[in-house]
C-alpha cells in the first residue's frame, strides 16, 4: 500500500447516514449486552461469597457454586463481550468503509436471537444441563441459536465490508474481518465434536482447549486490538505506527496464537503440550509488536506532524460530533457534518484542534473513551504475558490449577476486552443515537470503578495464586492450610467484584438513560408512531 | 493486504493449520484408542464404569463439581529401586556385589545397569518404580494421569482449579458412606471444610415405622431434628458410586509404576 493511501490519510467523513443505519442493530446488541453484563457480575458476586460462607445459598440447586461460576463466565463472554464486539465491529466496518448498513432489520433480529440464545444457555447451566466443557457449557439449544445469530450478524458485517466505498483496507479491517470468520469455525468444531457427536476420551480435552484458546485468547484479541487500532490514532492525532508493523503483528498473532492453550501438564502425548508451549513463547512476538505499535502511536515523537488536513478535520468533526449530531442526524441528513460546532462549550476543544495543526505536543488526549481504551490496551499486554507465562512448563508447575488462571482470564475478558468495548461504545453511541452522553461524569466514575475493581480482583488472585501453587507443591503443607492461606486474597477479590458490579450497573444505567433520552426525543419529533414500540423493546432487552 | 480475499486466506491458513494440528491429528492418534493392558498382567484397562457410576458422572457434571476439583494427577519424575529376589549359586559374591552398589533412588538407566551387574553375578532382581512429585506425595494418586484414564468418560471433566483436592483417585481414599456424609455436610467429616454442602441431594423426612437402613449416621450437630432422618436421593447415591469408581492407579506402559 502506498504512503498516500495510508489509512489515516483516508477522507473519513463522519456520515450521519452511516450512523443512522446502524442505530437499531447496535441498540439491540448493546442493550442486551448491558443487561447480561450486570447479570454476570451479580452471578460472579454470588459465586465469590461462597468461599467465605460455603453455606450461602447452598440449599438452592440453581445457585450452587458449580453452576453460578460458569454461568457468570459465560454471561460475561457470550452475553457481553461477543455481542458488544460484534456491535463495535459492525460500526467500525461501516465507518472505515464509508458504507451505510443495508437491511438493518436482519441484524436487529439476529441480535435479539443472540440474546435469546444466551438466556436459553444460562437457564440451561443453572438448571443443571451444562455440557461440562469450559466456555462451552451452554446446552445444545442455546448454542444452536447463538451460532445462527452469529452467522447472520457476521454475514451482514461482511456484506457491508464488501460494499465499502473506501476500498483501501485499514489495519483494523484485517483484525475485525478475521474475527468475524474465526468464531463460526471454532464454535461449530467444538459443538460438533464435543456436544453433538462427541469424540472419545481425552481428545475432548484437547478440542476443548483448542476452542477456549481460539475464542478467549484469539477472538477477543482480534476484535479488541482491531478496535484499539482504530481509536488510538484518533485520540492521539497521529497515524498508526506503523502499517507494516501492524501487518506483521496480525500475521504472527494468528499464526502462533492459534496453537496455544494446551497446558504443559496435560495428560496427553508429549508432542501436544510441547508444541503449544513453543507456540505460546512465539506469541510474545505479536504481543510485543502490538505493544510497540500502541506505544509509538501514543507517544511517537514528531510523526504527528505528518497528518494531512483531511484527518484533522474529520477528527475535529468527530470530536465535536456529540453536540451537533442530535440535530444533524435526525433533522437534516444533508447538513454539512464538518461544520464546526459554534457552541462556546467547545472552546477548549477548539483550541486543541488548532494546536494539533502545529507540532503535536498538545495532542495529549483526554476524555473517557480514551482512558478505557488505554487501560484495555495495557491489560491486553499484561494478560497476554500472563497467558504466555502459564504455558511455560516451569511456571506452569506452580500456577496450574491455582487462582492465577482465573485472574488471567478476568484480566483478559474484563480488563482488556470489556474495557476496550466500554471506551468504544461511549465514543460511538452518542453519534449513533444522536444524543449526547447524558452524564459524562458518570462515565468517568464508571472507569474508576471498573478499573479499580478489576485490579482489586486480579492482583490479589494472581499473587495469591502463585503462593497457593508454591504451597501445593510442598507436600509438607496440608491442603487445607494452602487453601486457607488463599482466603485473604479471595476476600479482596470479592471487594473487586463488588466494584466491578457497581461499574457495570453504571454502564447499564448510562446506556439505558441514553436510549430513554433518545426515545423521548423521538416522541417529541412525532416519529412516535413508527418507532415507539421499538423503544419499548429496547428498554426490555 | 489490499483486499478482503487475503484476510480470508490468512484466516484459512492460520486457523486451518491449528485445526489440523489440534483437532484432526489428536483424533487420528487417540480417537481410535482401545483398552490397554495393565503392565505385566493380562488385565485390560480401563474397564468402563458401572452403570450407577456413569449416571453419577452426569450428576457431577450437572452440579459443576469440576469448578473446584481437578481429575488429573501430575508427576515430576520417578525413582527406581533394585531388590534381590534370588541370590543364585554364589550368594557370597552377590552379597559383596550388592554392598558395592547403590540400589535405591536410581534413575531407570542406573537401575537397569545395577540389575544387569547382579544378574551377571548369578542373582535375580526386580526393579521397583515409584512415581514422584507433590501430587503423589499428597496421596492423590500413585502415578500421573495419562490419556488412557479418560477413555470412557463422557464428558471428560479434567477441571482447571484446585479449590478442593484432586479427585482422580477419590475412590481409593474413602468409602461410600463417607462420601455421602461428606456431600451432606462436609464439615461433619473434615473440620473447617470449605466445600459447600449438597443437601438437596438428600431427603430429610419423618422416620416411618422403622428408621430407613440407608439413613445417614450424622454426628449430633449435623443431625436432623429428633424424629427425622436424612436419606440419600438416587442422585446422591449415583454421585457416590461415581466417586468410588475414580481410580486411576493401574501401572501402564505409558505410566509405569510398581504396584
Ligand atoms: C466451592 C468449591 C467446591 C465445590 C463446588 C465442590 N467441592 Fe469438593 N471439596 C472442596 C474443598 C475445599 C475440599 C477439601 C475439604 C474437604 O475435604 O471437605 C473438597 C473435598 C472433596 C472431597 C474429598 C477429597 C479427599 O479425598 O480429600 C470429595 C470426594 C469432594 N470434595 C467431592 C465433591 C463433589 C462430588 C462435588 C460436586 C457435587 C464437589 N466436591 C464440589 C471444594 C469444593
Amino acid at each position: 500500500m502506498s504512503e498516500m493511501k495510508t489509512p489515516d490519510a483516508r477522507a473519513e467523513i463522519p456520515d450521519p447516514m452511516i450512523d443512522a443505519s446502524l442505530r437499531l442493530p447496535l441498540l439491540a446488541l448493546f442493550g442486551g449486552a448491558a443487561f447480561w453484563l450486570v447479570v454476570s457480575s451479580v452471578l460472579a458476586m454470588i459465586a465469590s461469597i461462597k468461599f467465605h460462607a460455603p453455606d450461602f445459598l447452598a440449599a438452592c440447586p440453581w445457585l450452587i457454586y458449580g453452576r453460578v461460576q460458569p454461568a457468570a463466565d459465560d454471561a460475561l463472554l457470550y452475553g457481553f463481550c461477543i455481542p458488544a464486539g460484534l456491535g463495535v465491529a459492525l460500526w467500525l466496518v461501516a465507518q472505515l468503509g464509508q458504507a451505510p448498513l443495508r437491511g438493518a432489520i436482519v441484524p436487529v433480529v439476529a441480535a435479539k436471537l443472540w440474546h435469546l440464545g444466551v438466556l436459553v444457555g444460562l437457564i440451561g447451566i443453572l438448571s443443571g444441563n451444562s455440557t461440562g466443557f469450559a466456555w462451552l457449557e451452554f446446552p445444545r439449544a442455546g448454542s444452536v441459536i447463538l451460532f445462527f445469530a452469529y452467522l447472520l450478524l457476521a454475514l451482514w458485517a461482511m456484506m457491508n465490508f464488501a460494499a465499502r466505498r473506501e476500498r483501501a483496507l485499514h489495519p483494523s479491517h484485517w483484525f475485525l474481518v478475521a474475527a468475524l470468520l474465526w468464531f463460526p469455525w471454532t464454535y461449530s468444531t467444538a459443538n460438533l465434536f464435543l456436544v453433538a457427536w462427541p469424540v472419545r476420551g481425552v481428545v475432548q480435552g484437547i478440542i476443548g482447549w483448542w476452542f477456549a484458546n481460539n475464542l478467549i485468547f484469539l477472538w477477543l484479541a482480534l476484535v479488541g486490538v482491531g478496535t484499539a487500532f482504530y481509536f488510538l490514532p484518533k485520540f492521539s492525532g497521529r497515524p498508526l505506527q506503523s502499517y507494516y508493523l501492524a501487518l506483521f503483528a496480525f500475521w504472527t498473532l494468528i499464526l502462533f496464537g492459534t496453537w496455544c492453550g494446551i497446558p504443559p501438564g496435560a495428560p496427553l502425548p508429549a508432542w501436544m503440550p510441547t508444541l503449544s508451549s513453543v507456540a505460546a513463547t512465539l506469541t510474545v512476538v505479536p504481543v510485543l509488536a502490538i505493544a510497540i505499535i500502541m506505544w509509538k502511536t501514543l507517544r511517537g515523537p514528531t510523526s504527528g506532524c505528518n497528518i494531512t488536513p483531511a484527518p484533522l478535520s474529520s477528527l475535529s468533526a468527530n470530536e465535536v460530533g456529540g453536540e451537533g449530531r442530535g440535530e444533524v442526524a435526525s433533522l437534516s441528513l444533508n447538513s454539512n457534518p464538518l461544520a464546526p460546532s459554534p457552541l462556546p462549550a467547545q472552546a477548549g476543544r477548539g483550541s486543541r484542534q488548532q494546536s494539533q495543526a502545529a507540532p503535536p505536543t498538545n495532542c495529549e488526549p483526554k476524555g473517557g473513551p480514551f482512558c478505557f481504551i488505554r487501560f484495555g490496551f495495557a491489560s491486553f499486554v499484561l494478560s497476554s504475558l500472563m497467558f504466555i507465562a502459564m504455558a511455560c512448563p516451569r511456571i506452569s508447575r506452580v500456577t496450574e490449577f491455582t487462582w492465577f488462571g482465573p485472574a488471567q482470564t478476568q484480566l483478559q475478558l474484563y480488563g482488556f476486552f470489556a474495557m476496550t468495548m466500554f471506551g468504544a461504545i461511549y465514543h460511538l453511541l452518542p453519534r449513533v443515537v444522536g444524543v449526547e452522553l447524558p452524564f459524562p461524569k458518570l462515565a468517568r466514575l464508571q472507569f474508576w470503578l471498573s478499573m479499580s475493581g478489576v485490579l482489586l480482583f486480579i492482583v490479589p488472585l494472581a499473587i495469591g495464586g502463585v503462593e497457593q501453587g508454591m504451597k501445593l507443591n510442598n507436600p509438607g503443607i496440608a491442603f487445607m492450610d494452602a487453601t486457607n492461606a488463599m482466603l485473604p486474597f479471595l476476600r479482596t477479590s470479592t471487594v473487586g467484584l463488588l466494584l466491578i458490579l457497581l461499574g457495570n450497573l453504571l454502564f447499564a444505567l448510562i446506556f439505558f438513560a441514553m436510549t430513554f433520552v433518545w426515545g423521548k426525543s423521538l416522541l417529541k419529533k412525532a416519529h412516535a408512531i413508527v418507532t415507539a414500540p421499538l423503544k419499548n423493546q429496547e428498554v426490555k432487552a | 493486504m489490499k483486499n478482503g480475499f487475503w484476510i480470508f486466506i490468512a484466516v484459512f491458513l492460520a486457523l486451518g493449520g491449528s485445526w489440523c494440528g489440534f483437532v484432526l491429528a489428536p483424533e487420528l492418534q487417540l480417537g481410535g484408542a482401545k483398552q490397554t493392558t495393565v503392565l505385566n498382567t493380562s488385565d485390560v484397562y480401563p474397564v468402563g464404569r458401572p452403570g450407577e457410576a456413569t449416571q453419577g458422572s452426569s450428576v457431577y457434571r450437572a452440579n459443576g463439581c469440576a469448578a473446584c476439583h481437578t481429575e488429573q494427577v501430575r508427576q515430576t519424575g520417578m525413582t527406581c529401586g533394585v531388590t534381590l529376589t534370588e541370590a543364585g549359586k554364589n550368594p557370597q559374591a552377590v552379597t559383596n556385589l550388592i554392598s558395592s552398589l547403590v540400589l535405591i533412588n536410581l534413575t531407570k538407566e542406573a537401575a537397569d545397569a545395577a540389575s544387569a551387574k547382579i544378574t551377571a553375578g548369578g542373582g535375580k532382581t526386580e526393579i521397583h518404580i515409584t512415581a514422584t512429585g507433590p501430587d503423589i506425595a499428597r496421596g492423590w494418586g500413585m502415578r500421573q494421569s495419562v490419556a488412557e484414564d479418560y477413555l470412557y468418560d463422557q464428558p471428560v471433566q479434567l477441571g482447571s482449579l484446585r479449590a478442593g483436592p484432586d479427585l482422580a483417585n477419590a475412590g481409593a481414599r474413602a468409602d461410600a458412606n463417607w462420601q455421602l456424609l461428606h456431600l451432606y455436610a462436609p464439615k461433619s467429616e473434615v473440620k473447617g471444610s470449605a466445600m459447600p454442602p449438597f443437601r438437596y441431594l438428600f431427603e430429610v423426612r419423618k422416620i416411618g415405622r422403622e428408621p430407613s437402613p440407608d439413613a445417614l449416621k450424622l454426628p449430633p450437630e449435623f443431625a436432623p431434628p429428633a424424629g427425622y432422618e436424612v436419606v440419600p436421593r438416587p442422585e446422591a447415591r449415583e454421585l457416590a458410586a461415581y466417586l468410588l469408581s475414580l481410580r486411576a492407579n493401574a501401572p501402564l506402559y505409558s505410566a509405569p509404576i510398581s504396584p
